[in-house]
């Protein structure tokens, strides 16, 4: 294309996550005076992409080149080279002040009257971008709000200090803005762009993208599956670019579920539709990571499982995602991590009674194929996916009617997957009811009905055959559109 | 006027000063002297030390169990070696600020928990008081016996002190690059890494600085009692702890206030003397002691509960 030097180029990038494949020979070149837009759903690995950028992480195949060379990549050549990020979670220390970050963010570019010079920095910067902002740059990060705060990073970004600015990374940078700050920003990152700079944006709001960026790169499953200048796209094309091809339905054809009996739990929330949740049924939440799945999860189990009234017959159980975070007991027994949630069930007197607790993960071991040779090891002898198996099996032994499940395939191979499906239909089949919150679209097609998330709530409800990949798309990237242009 | 939170926060600890204070005064009118102050607030100003060290490392999500062996072990350093050979007690003094860094590169490096490794140092510590006096002993050098009994005119001492160290210290945290980037790294370490800053330098400084003021409140005490001991401050390390959290601190999150540590350090050493006013049993004074404490602490959550509730309405 271009004949001027790329500012920075992967080319054939490869990245590995143990089982899990998150770039898969990726080649980008950005170019100065553009703005990229970057698309995709989870998982399409946009984010390891970003962080390769950055220098957060190293390749295992492929390489990075700044300014034509390619040479050593990391956090520090990525800083002298004037590359800046914007990271989807908040990156400011929120006990300093906004002058105080600026200080932190930009090292090295102040005398002893520092006080004032970052003050007159952090001034600037938003003035720039966000003019008739309203901040006040002595105030603690804390006490500002949340917008107030992206605000803050995002001015940052672009400040003036130090190496100038020649690329700025914005990971969903407006999901707290309003649209009228929203659109502040991106007429800056029009001007930064027309003055030569470099942008990458990513964003779900895809109007925003088409409005804002030169060219699109659209992602899926570790590869760029689209590279074309924005004006040759429309928002119904990237939906479908980031759609993959006709694929055989995972769906095995089931009897139509019984007329609609008497819900097992409803969750309403002030904004977007209710989520309710039946016997036998098995409910997927979707839509882009972070966007409200895991605070309803929780909220329902912070309902169903009131800290006072645990007991022989619990409501609810909860298979964690995160297994290090919330999920096993990590100096325990395989048994012990599996029965620690049927222990009211399996205790006499007291007493843990050892032989039913024996008896009951035995049984589980063989139902669910836990690949061990005995149940006494510790259960960091497991794999990652067998370590996933338990926590279900711990899930289904508590007599619970509703399971709720945070994302729990995360890095699981693919024939425990498989297994698991298996036994998650049966346990519907027999009347349990599930809540599956997947960052995989696929496996929405396995569930009865499918509540897709945007901006922290439910936005679409999807039945039967209408769960497809493409509906799913549409329904999270959606929206704004008429705000976006503002 | 509408008070920022930050107010709020240092607000409590000078309030709590001032009722203990008052109820002081009510007890025993003639505490409201020069002397009278001067005997109230003595042994305030190595607490005030020790809990400016401590804050230095609960500004960096740490915390300290070896400060009241630490301050100890300099009290009898000072007692001993500084009053006998000047120059090697020094040189001890300047190599334990040293180890204090080292702590803190050793926990930063190896991810080790900073209270277990500090709990392990506090037998160190104290075991090194033990060997350099076994029995209670030594003397205080002259000069800093005398720079401990300097009659300042308008106010004592111990309160002149108290107001110099809190301003020195506030510049040093709230007002100097290097207390920025300390308290940076208690509020989100990852976010100053990536800003290109080393994290182990901040917090090795971190950490120098907590001996250097666990030191001084060692080398404060001596001046104080002209003599040490090796038991002499082991309760130093709750009281410091105790001085940080009432003075607006906050365990993790890099929220301290060195102006309010000081607060808190002579409320906590006015509590005792207010509980001697009141004439109780001295079996009962801990406890009572802890009960103000709480008090003060409850009253602080519940402001803060109330500026969440107005913010949460704004």
């Amino acid at each position: 294309m271009s004949d001027a030097p790329a500012l920075l180029s992967v080319s054939d990038a490869r990245l590995r996550f143990g089982e899990v494949t998150a770039l898969d020979g990726v080649s980008l070149a950005l170019r100065p005076g553009e703005c990229l837009g970057l698309v995709g759903h989870n998982g399409a690995g946009k984010s390891t992409l970003v962080n390769v950028l950055n220098g957060g992480l190293a390749l295992h195949a492929g390489s990075v080149a700044a300014g034509g060379r390619a040479g050593r990549w990391d956090v520090a050549a990525a800083r002298a080279m004037g590359l800046r990020c914007v990271f989807q979670e908040l990156s400011l220390c929120p006990n300093l002040t906004v002058a105080e970050n600026a200080r932190i963010l930009h090292r090295g570019h102040f005398g002893l009257r520092w006080r004032a010079e970052a003050r007159r920095l952090a001034r600037a910067a938003l003035d720039a971008v966000f003019p008739g902002h309203g901040i006040d740059v002595r105030a603690q990060v804390a006490s500002l709000a949340l917008a107030q705060r992206q605000m803050v990073e995002i001015a940052l970004a672009f400040a003036e200090a130090g190496t100038p600015a020649r690329l700025v990374i914005l990971d969903e940078p407006t999901s707290s803005l309003d649209a009228g700050i929203a659109g502040q920003l991106l007429a800056h990152v029009r001007r930064f762009v027309a003055a030569g700079g470099t942008v990458v944006l990513i964003s779900h709001i895809l109007s925003e993208v088409l409005a804002t960026a030169t060219r699109i790169v659209v992602m899926k499953d570790g590869k760029v599956v689209a590279d074309r200048p924005a004006a040759a796209f429309t928002q119904a094309g990237l939906v479908a670019a980031m759609g993959s091809t006709a694929r055989e339905r995972q769906r095995p054809d089931r009897a139509a579920a019984a007329a609609a009996p008497e819900p097992l739990a409803v969750h309403a929330s002030p904004r977007g539709l209710p989520v309710r949740v039946a016997p036998g049924e098995v409910v997927g939440l979707t839509g882009l990571a972070g966007h409200g799945q895991t605070e309803l999860l929780r909220a329902l189990h912070e309902r169903l499982a009131p800290a006072w009234a645990a007991g022989r017959d619990p409501k609810v159980a909860y298979v964690a995602g995160d297994r290090r975070f919330d999920g096993i007991l990590p100096l325990w027994s395989i048994r012990r991590n599996l029965t620690i949630s049927a222990l009211a069930a399996l205790t006499r007197r007291g007493l843990v009674d050892g032989r039913a607790e024996a008896a009951a993960a035995e049984a589980w071991r063989t139902r669910i194929g836990i690949r061990s040779p005995d149940l006494g090891l510790p259960i960091l002898s497991l794999s990652g996916g067998n370590q996933q198996k338990v926590l279900f099996a711990r899930a289904l032994l508590a007599a619970a009617p509703l399971v709720l499940m945070d994302d729990p395939m995360r890095g699981v191979d693919v024939g425990t997957k498989q297994e698991v499906y298996g036994i998650i239909r049966a346990e519907a089949a027999a009347g349990r009811a599930f809540v599956w919150y997947s960052t995989e679209i696929e496996e929405m097609e396995l569930c009865d009905r499918v509540y897709v998330f945007r901006e922290g709530a439910a936005v679409a409800e999807l039945e039967g055959e209408e769960i497809t990949e493409a509906a799913i798309l549409a329904a999270s990237f959606a929206g704004h559109a008429a705000e976006a242009l503002a | 006027m509408r008070l920022s939170p930050d107010l709020i926060r240092l607000a409590v600890p000078f309030l709590a000063l001032a009722a203990l204070l008052a109820g002081v005064f009510w007890l025993q009118p003639r505490a409201m002297s020069y002397t009278g102050l001067n005997l109230l607030f003595n042994l305030a100003v190595p607490i005030a030390l020790a809990t400016l060290a401590q804050m230095f490392i609960i500004a960096v999500n740490d915390l300290d169990l070896s400060m009241g062996a630490f301050v100890s072990f300099a009290a009898c350093v000072t007692a001993t070696f500084l009053h006998d050979t000047p120059v090697l007690g020094a040189l001890i003094l300047a190599a334990s600020v040293a180890a204090y860094a080292a702590l803190g590169v050793v926990i930063h490096l190896r991810g080790l928990p900073a209270i277990v490794v500090t709990l392990g140092m506090s037998f160190v510590w104290l075991g090194l008081a033990v060997m350099i006096l076994p029995a209670p002993g030594g003397a205080a050098p002259a000069w800093l016996r005398a720079l401990m009994t300097v009659r300042p005119p308008l106010l004592p001492m111990a309160l002149a002190a108290s107001i110099l160290i809190a301003l020195v210290a506030h510049l040093i945290i709230a007002r100097s690059a290097l207390g920025v980037l300390i308290r940076g790294v208690g509020g989100n370490e990852r976010s100053v890494a990536r800003a290109g800053w080393s994290v182990l330098r901040a917090k090795a400084a971190a950490y120098a600085l907590a001996g250097l003021f666990g030191v001084l409140a060692g080398m404060a005490l001596v001046g104080l009692t002209t003599s040490a001991d090796a038991n002499i401050a082991l309760r130093y390390t709750l009281l410091s702890i105790a001085g940080v959290i009432l003075g607006g601190g906050e365990f993790v999150g890099g929220r301290v206030s060195a102006v309010g540590a000081v607060v808190g350090a002579l409320t906590l050493a006015l509590a005792g003397s207010f509980l001697s006013f009141l004439r109780l049993s001295p079996d009962w004074q801990i406890g009572a002691q802890g009960a103000i404490l709480i008090l003060v602490l409850a009253l602080r959550l519940g402001l803060d509960a109330l500026e969440r509730r107005r913010r949460g309405r704004a």
